[in-house]
C-alpha cells in the first residue's frame, strides 16, 4: 500500500491559482465602462460570429475573458436561468447581483472541486441601472461585477477590465477616465489604450473596426437594452 | 446552483417541462382535468374577442380590440390582445383571455430565448411552426371550452413580405395571402376586409381598414369593443415591416377612428 500524502490547502489553492492564471495571461482583454448613455463593452476580438461580449438578459450583459467553450456554457446557463426566473415571477426581478451570485457559486465549487479543472475564464455581469438612484426605492444605479475563476466577485465602479493585461489597462483609465463621455468618446479611450498596450506587446495586433467587438446597454433603447454595434458603426463612431 | 445538464436545447418550453413543469398549468392541460365535469360556475372566465392582421405593401399590420367579456358582462376594457414577439413578428390572441396572455408570454420568450442562445433570429416559418405545437398542447383545455386561438404575423426578411398565419384548434397552421381574423367579431371584420381589401395597399389604407373592420365587428358583436371616445380607449394597431415592430401611436388611432366616424 502505497504511504497517503499530505497537500496543504494553500498549496492546492495556490496551484490551481497558478494553472487558470497562466490561461488568463493570454487572454485578450475586454473593458466595461459607463458612459453618458449606459454601459459600453469594448474585445479585442478579430471573430465575426465568436463573441466574448452578449446578452443575457433585458438589461444585463455578460463579458468574459479566457476559454470561450467554458464562458459559452455559462452564457446559455445564465440566459436560461434569467428566462425561467422572468417567466416565473416579472422580468424586472432579474438582477446582476442574483446571475453573479450564481455564477459564483458555480465556478466556486468547480474550483474547488478535487477532481475538476478550475475555469480558465473571468467574468464582467454587467447591468444597466438608472442615474442616481435614490436609495432603499429598488432602483438600481449601473452594476458592473467583477468574478474570478474561483467565483470571488468584486463590484466595480465606472470601469472594469479583464484578460492578461487587466492591471495595465486599469493604469491607463485610471488617468485617462472621465464621467459622462459620449459613445463615440468612450470607444476612442478603450481603442486608444488597447493600441498603447499593444505597441508594447510583441505579437503585432492591429486594433482597427476589424479585430475589435462592440457592444453596448443603452438606456434610450427600449425593453431589451443589449445592442451590438456593427463594424460599420464602430468605424464611423472612431472617425467621429 | 447552475444546472449545465440542459446546455443543448434552444427549446424554453422543453426546458420548463422537464425542470419547471408546475410554471405550465394554463398551456399544458393534465389529463384528470380533461375527465373532469364541466360545470358553468367552475369556468367562469374573460373571454378576448376580435383580432386581425392586413398584409399592406411594405409589411403586416396587425390590431386587436381592447374589450374582454364574461358572459353578458364587460369583465375588462383596455385588454392587451396584441403582443410584439421579436423585432419582426407579432402575435394576437381571442379565446380564454387568462390562458391567451399566458401563451403569448410564453411564445414570446420561446422566440427570444432561440435567438439569445442560438445568436439567430428563429425564422417566421419557424416560429409559426413551433405556435402551432404550442397551441396543441392547449387541446385539453380546449376540450373544455378554454379555446386559445393566436393569429400570428410577422415580416420575413427572406421572402421580403408581410405573412400572416392562422390556427385551429387542434394546432393546425394555415397561412393567409391577403389578410385575417379571429375570435367572437372576427367574421364580420372579415366581412369588412373582403369588400375593402386590395393587393398592395400602403400603410394608411391598411391602417383605415382595420380600423373600419373592427369597428364593424364592434357593431355587430356584443363582445368586441369598439373605439371608446369618452374613456379615451382605442383598438390596438402595430405595424411590422423590414425596421421592425412598431405600435401606432394612440393619438394617431384616435384620428383614424373620428375620420371614420365623419364619414358614416
Amino acid at each position: 500500500m502505497s504511504t497517503p500524502y499530505y497537500v496543504s490547502p494553500e498549496q492546492i489553492r495556490q496551484d490551481k491559482e497558478d494553472f487558470v492564471s497562466r490561461g488568463i495571461a493570454q487572454a485578450k482583454e475586454v473593458v466595461v465602462l459607463e458612459y453618458r448613455d449606459g454601459l459600453l463593452m469594448v474585445a479585442e476580438n478579430p471573430r465575426k460570429t465568436t463573441f466574448k461580449i452578449s446578452e443575457i438578459y433585458d438589461r444585463i450583459a455578460l463579458a468574459a475573458a479566457g476559454r470561450i467553450a467554458e464562458y459559452e456554457i455559462l452564457r446559455v446557463a445564465g440566459i436560461r436561468e434569467s428566462e425561467v426566473k422572468g417567466f416565473r415571477y416579472y422580468r424586472e426581478d432579474v438582477t446582476a447581483k442574483w446571475l453573479t451570485n450564481l455564477y459564483s457559486q458555480h465556478m466556486g465549487a468547480v474550483a474547488q472541486a478535487w477532481d475538476a479543472k478550475p475555469l480558465e475564464i473571468e467574468l464582467l455581469v454587467c447591468e444597466l441601472g438608472v442615474a442616481d438612484a435614490p436609495v432603499n426605492s429598488g432602483l438600481q444605479n449601473n452594476q458592473i461585477y467583477h468574478i474570478a475563476f474561483d467565483g470571488i466577485y468584486s463590484e466595480e465602479e465606472k470601469y472594469a477590465v479583464i484578460g492578461g493585461r487587466a492591471t495595465t489597462i486599469t493604469e491607463i483609465l485610471e488617468q485617462r477616465y472621465t464621467d459622462g463621455l459620449e459613445m463615440s468618446a468612450a470607444l476612442q479611450l478603450v481603442t486608444e489604450t488597447f493600441r498603447t498596450i499593444e505597441a508594447d506587446a510583441t505579437d503585432d495586433y492591429e486594433i482597427n473596426p476589424q479585430t475589435i467587438e462592440v457592444a453596448c446597454l443603452e438606456q434610450t433603447a427600449e425593453r431589451r437594452k443589449f445592442r451590438r454595434l456593427s463594424t460599420d458603426e464602430v468605424t464611423t463612431l472612431l472617425d467621429f | 446552483m447552475l444546472d449545465l445538464s440542459d446546455y443543448g436545447t434552444s427549446d424554453f418550453l422543453q426546458i420548463l417541462k422537464r425542470r419547471h413543469p408546475e410554471l405550465l398549468a394554463t398551456v399544458n392541460a393534465s389529463d384528470g382535468a380533461a375527465n373532469a365535469p364541466v360545470t358553468e360556475a367552475s369556468f367562469r372566465h374573460y373571454e378576448a374577442t376580435t383580432v386581425l392582421a392586413v398584409v399592406y405593401n411594405a409589411g403586416v399590420v396587425m390590431a386587436g380590440d381592447r374589450q374582454a367579456t364574461e358572459g353578458y358582462q364587460v369583465g375588462e376594457r383596455r385588454i392587451q390582445k396584441v403582443y410584439p414577439v421579436d423585432r419582426h413578428s407579432a402575435i394576437a390572441v381571442a379565446g380564454a383571455a387568462g390562458p391567451c396572455i399566458e401563451m403569448a408570454k410564453l411564445f414570446q420568450v420561446e422566440i427570444e430565448f432561440y435567438e439569445k442562445t442560438e445568436g439567430v433570429s428563429l425564422s417566421l416559418e419557424g416560429q409559426a411552426n413551433f405556435l402551432s405545437h404550442l397551441v396543441r398542447s392547449n387541446l385539453g383545455l380546449a376540450l373544455q371550452g378554454l379555446i386559445v386561438l393566436p393569429l400570428f404575423a410577422g415580416y420575413d426578411l427572406k421572402r421580403q413580405r408581410g405573412r400572416i398565419f392562422k390556427y385551429d384548434a387542434i394546432g393546425g397552421r394555415y397561412e393567409e395571402n391577403d389578410y385575417y381574423a379571429i375570435g367572437s367579431g372576427g367574421k364580420d371584420a372579415r366581412t369588412t376586409l373582403k369588400k375593402r381589401y386590395t393587393p398592395e395597399i400602403d400603410r394608411q389604407r391598411a391602417l383605415e381598414i382595420v380600423a373600419e373592420a373592427i369597428w364593424d365587428a364592434a357593431d355587430e358583436d356584443i363582445a368586441t369593443g369598439g373605439p371608446d371616445l369618452i374613456r379615451k380607449i382605442f383598438p390596438t394597431l402595430y405595424t411590422v415591416t423590414e425596421e421592425g415592430v412598431a405600435e401606432v401611436p394612440e393619438t394617431a388611432v384616435e384620428e383614424l377612428y373620428r375620420e371614420l366616424i365623419s364619414r358614416l
